[in-house]
């Protein structure tokens, strides 16, 4: 392996200048052919993807094979109209055959896809293998539409790209609405009336067709990534669906730019794998790094939850302290809270330190105390706390012995709104389950004067 | 001649060991990941043969059997983090497998005896001329001649399927057919699918010499569901399906001979013709017992 070099780097920046200088005007033809497949096959994908029909493409990209070849061989032509025909009949075929085996015998739908998939392909091979061992012209170069490979298109297969892809842009644009529908809530749909067989042929025929229209390009057998991996990117950047058809067909048009590019480069290799190569990339970046579903925000957005749980949780701990000493006593040690609260110090600490910054807790000599501020928020967690368990006692007939752990979650989420909605409905809203008093917020200040003079006995009666 | 017989035998149990763990993947429902290891595996085999430089079959089933656990846990992990459908998690992953594979293949043309077609076809027709020896003290003209080297691949590997069936038998049924019942009974119902999946993938690894990446997948899955229409029980649905996959086997190479066509694509294709008239039969059997019940 020593010594082996991909490309010889002058000639490489050369042919990379060469590229995009546009010398050879076929190379803009090539890649404006396959920035507009990448976008309608993204687009149409998407829609394959709501269906929950994923790997349609795959299926149909292979069923295409045996058509491209008896086209051939009928007509001893590579005249991309024939073929796409031919490719287009075969495909169909396979479309019907996926959709009727599940429906006539007990052959499950994964099982038919495989089926098709395998089947059609050994046609189409065992076709091809026989086409290879005829003395007919032009022969050679047929295997190209398997991987894939742009610098072999002629004039003819980018105009046949292109107005195909256009004609798919097109109608889906125009029929964005019935296909959303269709997508999302086929029985509605048919229930105002809609001819929801007929548009489901239609979106079919756009599949086929945007599948066979880019065998030349990318390649039967890796055709199903071109439709399906850029809208499972784009469904992580947003939640409407033509937002996510636009970032997936971007997506379709940058590595279709991307995988040309290296078809030219380096002309023995094809274009199909790496096209798949340079999408998987941009999903695995839009898995990790999209800004509101990607991994990373929700590793964040986690580590900030549980970080507020823990805070709140201590403060919640202060308050019950604070409550068995009746509000005269607002020293506390590490110690006093580990043994209502079970937690590692190291946890504490650093959490204890987190609510200092806040300035809800002030260290003191004897330990820690709560802040005005600090007691306010406590008072309320614990009220939206009781009131809830209540709740779940009187109104979900639960077990006052069943109600704390599920009171422990809700009460860091509740809202203000919901915390008043459960205090006009609870008929008893003085005392939870336990018998314990539910506190009530505005009279927090008047509570903190009790407990600043840690002399005044008052304190404990404010929370009746 | 004799490599004719040599051809037949591989090609029979290819089809065999192919037919005996599609029957498990059809159950499960998890033909669609059978064919994405099937391509997957083509990435284990060229990684293990640029890492250690050999081609001897325990580091062909190695690289294979990790890459095709890969794909699976992949797939499945994407499904559960990624929040993906199940299909769509293994297009995503095999797909990326795949294409990694085909430009290693191409880059390193030179260094690997594989190339585009090899993975589309397999080379059977020519594997008679790469033979093993044994014996010799590393000298290879010393040595006895045993038999082309991807016959004993698959050999030893139907001889593993065919033993962990054998002896996990009950097990694989209670999970292939009550999943549910499997689980309340305690049984670790992943172990088993990740067990499943190995087996998938040193039978796809040892078959890639003789058939080729994708038609594997054909293998695979057309006599086992040949074998569903027509089984009863899970022992009559292995046993048909083995007779699907040799019935194809014989009907295949006769056509390839014919016509002069690929040995694994002729096979493949019959296998499916096979299907379709068992489709067929079945449909007329259906008709013709349903209009009895109108006359009566």
């Amino acid at each position: 392996m020593d010594g082996f070099t991909l490309f010889p780097p002058p000639s490489f920046w050369d042919n990379w200048l060469s590229f995009w200088r546009f010398e050879d005007i076929n190379v803009l033809w090539v890649l404006m052919g396959s920035i507009l497949l990448g976008m309608s096959a993204s687009v149409i994908g998407g829609f394959a993807f709501l269906r929950k029909r994923s790997l349609i493409g795959d299926a149909l990209a292979h069923a295409a094979l045996p058509g491209v070849m008896m086209a051939f061989l009928l007509f001893q032509t590579r005249d991309p109209l024939i073929i796409f025909i031919g490719a287009l009949c075969s495909s169909f075929i396979g479309f019907f055959l996926i959709d009727w085996l599940p429906k006539n015998t007990k052959i499950k739908a994964d099982t038919a896809l495989a089926i098709t998939l395998s089947f059609f392909f050994a046609i189409g091979l065992m076709l091809l293998s026989y086409i290879q061992g005829l003395e007919v012209s032009n022969k050679s170069g047929l295997d190209n539409i398997l991987f894939g490979q742009a610098a072999a298109m002629t004039e003819e297969d980018i105009q046949l790209l292109t107005y195909v892809t256009l004609f798919t842009l097109i109608t889906v644009v125009l029929f964005f609405q019935k296909f959303r529908l269709i997508a999302f809530n086929q029985d509605f749909a048919r229930t105002i009336g809609m001819a929801v067989h007929r548009y489901e042929l239609l979106l079919a025929l756009l599949i086929v067709m945007s599948v066979v229209v880019g065998l030349q390009l990318v390649g039967v057998v890796l055709m199903a990534a071109i439709l399906l991996t850029p809208i499972a990117a784009a469904r992580f950047w947003s939640n409407q669906l033509s937002h996510i058809l636009i970032i997936a067909s971007m997506l379709g048009a940058l590595s279709a730019i991307i995988s040309t590019q290296l078809s030219y480069l380096a002309p023995a290799m094809p274009t199909g794998p790496w096209m798949v190569v340079s999408l998987s990339v941009l999903f695995i970046l839009s898995l990790l790094f999209a800004p509101k579903k990607g991994l990373v925000k929700r590793y964040f957005e986690f580590q900030a939850l549980r970080q507020q749980v823990a805070e709140e949780n201590i403060l919640r701990t202060l308050y019950k302290l604070l409550e068995r000493k009746e509000f005269m006593h607002n020293h506390f040690t590490q110690a006093d809270i580990q043994s209502f609260r079970n937690m590692p110090s190291s946890c504490l600490q650093s959490t204890l330190k987190q609510l200092g910054k806040k300035g809800l807790i002030k260290a003191s000599t004897q330990g820690v105390q709560l802040t005005q501020s600090g007691l306010e928020r406590a008072t309320q967690l614990t009220r939206r706390h009781r009131l809830w368990e209540n709740y779940l006692n009187q109104q979900a007939k639960l077990l006052p012995e069943q109600v704390h752990q599920q009171a422990e979650r809700i009460e860091h989420i509740l809202t203000d709104a919901q915390e008043a909605q459960l205090q006009r409905e609870l008929s008893n809203s003085q005392s939870d389950p336990h018998g314990n008093a539910i506190p009530t917020t505005h009279k927090a200040d008047k509570t903190q004067d009790a407990i600043s003079s840690t002399s005044n006995t008052r304190g404990g009666e404010n929370f009746d | 001649m004799i490599n004719d017989i040599w051809i037949l035998a591989t090609a029979s149990l290819v089809a065999a060991a192919c037919a005996l763990v599609g029957v498990f993947l059809i159950l499960r429902r998890q033909a669609l990941m059978g064919d994405a290891i099937s391509h997957s595996v083509l990435l284990g085999i060229v990684l293990a043969y640029l890492i250690t430089d050999s081609r001897a079959l325990p580091v062909m089933l190695g690289g294979a059997v990790l890459i095709g656990l890969l794909t699976a846990w992949l797939s499945d992990s994407l499904h559960r983090i990624g929040k993906l459908q199940n299909d769509a998690s293994i297009g995503i992953v095999f797909t990326l497998f795949f294409a990694i594979g085909v430009i290693l293949v191409s880059l390193y043309t030179g260094q690997i005896d594989l190339d585009q077609e090899c993975i589309l076809y397999g080379e059977i027709a020519f594997i008679p001329f790469d033979t093993l020896t044994i014996g010799g003290g590393g000298n290879i003209a010393d040595g006895f001649e045993i038999g082309p080297r991807a016959f004993w691949s698959i050999a030893i590997v139907f001889m593993i399927v065919l033993i962990s069936i054998l002896i996990t038998f009950h097990r694989l049924q209670t999970v292939a057919f009550h999943p549910n019942l499997a689980l309340s009974l305690g049984i670790n119902t992943v172990f088993w699918h990740y067990f499943l999946m190995t087996l998938v993938s040193m039978t796809t690894v040892a078959s890639f010499d003789a058939v080729g990446a994708i038609l594997v997948v054909a293998l695979l899955v057309i006599p086992a569901s040949s074998a569903y229409l027509v089984a009863k029980s899970l022992k009559g649905m292995l046993w048909s399906a083995i007779a699907y996959s040799q019935t194809s086997v014989a009907i295949g190479y006769t056509l390839a001979y014919q016509l002069d066509s690929a040995i694994s694509a002729s096979i493949s294709v019959s296998a499916g013709l096979l299907l379709l008239l068992t489709i067929l039969i079945l449909e007329i059997q259906k008709k013709r017992t349903h209009n009895l019940q109108k006359a009566s």
